[in-house]
């Protein structure tokens, strides 16, 4: 059977993807960050490691749905991905692979279990979807795995409360593990951490919600998971709320985790980044060395 | 008798507590209908042969989208926290900044007040604190 192996938290800011294409990972700004990735890149490239498929949640930011169609969940069933265009060109990366049948299965399934799922055949991916690519398998010619792009929306409220989110993480969980095919099935949480992108309060960042959310995410995502989204919003920023898709890739996992790793940068642009690997704990590997990398402001107290 | 789901959210305490974070506009049903028509001129970006139009007679292609004169001068204006007033919402306004070949971190700047060259320090500094901006009424 399929088996959710690994959740992984990434940042999907595309001042990532501009770096890279620009040939900035390596400076004083975005070197850390870079750093802070490269022990992911090594990592999933080892045997075992590298997923068959990525179920990757993400938000779409006003790209594959406009003000006209604005679904709270959807599951990308095709067979291909192309990167938008989203006002400066397609970022120039790899279309994303889908994988159909396991795409098809999870979206029945869901939707027997009570989420309504909107299927989508035909969608162009953003940045939210192709920046964590980026940023964990770097620059290939095509990306190692397939790939089902998973949207939710975090952008008109209301978004799902951080309890649903929670749920159809574990409602994805049941649904891969019914899928009678082996596969190494990675979910992937995207977003965050604090940030906050307009108005006079933009510029917000806040380490210690950030570092309590990473604490509870991995021994306690139960209770974290009934947060509201007042808290989010004042705690976190206007755009902190995409943490809750967090919680989708951590319902995905069951109850307990071993924390592999944790990777926490501020700032990158106008984010604090939180990069996290985690295995269910019954089949953990080895956490990774150093377990724990802080670097930026993050370091000051 | 139906069997009782869940607590429910009292939806206009919901809404009401958004009013209560400083310096923020949280994009809420009535903003997005208010914005509809310049969110979806923004997204109209999203295509080079639109962004070429756009760029060679902005007041003319705005012309084409039916918004408020307000909406219309602060697309004008470049005038990122009037768009928000008039119902923008960032993410679609990033189709706007993105043809001036501008970035979020210009975007958001911006709207602080700030000089870019401040704003990019702040957030070098850790960014701003959470410390008195978390709510007008109790001042947190």
């Amino acid at each position: 059977m399929a088996r959710v192996t690994t959740g992984i938290t990434s940042s999907h800011i595309p001042a990532l993807g501009a770096a890279i294409q620009t040939g900035k990972t390596g400076d004083d700004y975005w070197g850390p960050v870079f750093a802070g990735y490269e022990p992911i890149k090594e990592w999933i490239k080892q045997p075992g490691n590298m997923p068959d498929v990525v179920v990757l949640v993400y938000n779409d930011h006003a790209s594959a749905f406009d003000m006209n169609i604005i679904p709270t969940f959807a599951i990308g069933c095709a067979e291909r991905f192309k990167p938008a265009d989203e006002g400066w060109g397609p970022r120039p990366v790899p279309d994303v692979i889908g994988h159909p049948d396991l795409a098809w299965h999870i979206a029945q399934s869901l939707i027997l279990d009570d989420f309504d799922m909107t299927i989508m055949n035909n969608m162009d991916v953003d940045h939210g979807c192709t920046v964590p690519l980026s940023m964990i398998f770097g620059e290939p010619e095509e990306w190692p795995c397939k790939i089902i792009p998973f949207p939710v929306n975090v952008v008109t409220y209301p978004p799902p409360s951080g309890r649903r989110c929670f749920n159809l993480g574990d409602s994805i969980k049941a649904a891969v593990e019914s899928f009678p095919e082996d596969l190494n099935v990675h979910v992937w949480g995207t977003g965050g951490m604090s940030h906050q992108l307009q108005g006079p309060r933009a510029g917000l960042i806040n380490k210690e919600f950030d570092l309590d959310f990473i604490e509870r995410i991995i021994k306690d995502p139960e209770e974290l998971s009934h947060m509201p989204h007042i808290q989010y919003l004042r705690e976190a920023g206007s755009e902190g709320i995409e943490l809750v898709m967090w919680l989708i890739m951590r319902g995905a996992l069951g109850d307990k985790v071993k924390d592999l790793y944790t990777f926490y940068h501020i700032p990158a642009s106008n984010t604090a980044l939180g990069a996290l690997v985690l295995q269910p704990e019954d089949i953990a590997g080895e956490p990774f060395e150093p377990r724990r990398v802080m670097s930026g402001h993050s370091l000051t107290a | 008798m139906s069997e009782k789901k869940k607590e429910r959210i009292n939806i206009h305490e919901y809404l009401a507590e958004f009013d209560d974070i400083p310096g923020t506009r949280v994009f809420t049903a009535a903003r997005a209908r208010k914005g509809y028509n310049l969110n979806q001129f923004a997204m109209s970006l999203m295509k080079e042969e639109n962004r070429k139009r756009f760029l060679a007679d902005e007041s003319a292609y705005l012309n084409e989208w039916n918004l408020t004169p307000a909406a219309k001068q602060a697309v004008l204006d470049r005038n990122y926290n009037a768009m928000i007033d008039e119902g923008g919402n960032v993410y679609f306004l990033s189709k706007l900044f993105s043809t001036d070949g501008k970035s979020f971190q210009f975007a958001a700047g911006s709207m602080t007040g700030m000089t870019q060259e401040e704003y990019a320090e702040m957030m070098i500094k850790g960014g701003r604190s959470p410390e008195g901006v978390r709510s007008l009424k109790k001042g947190i």
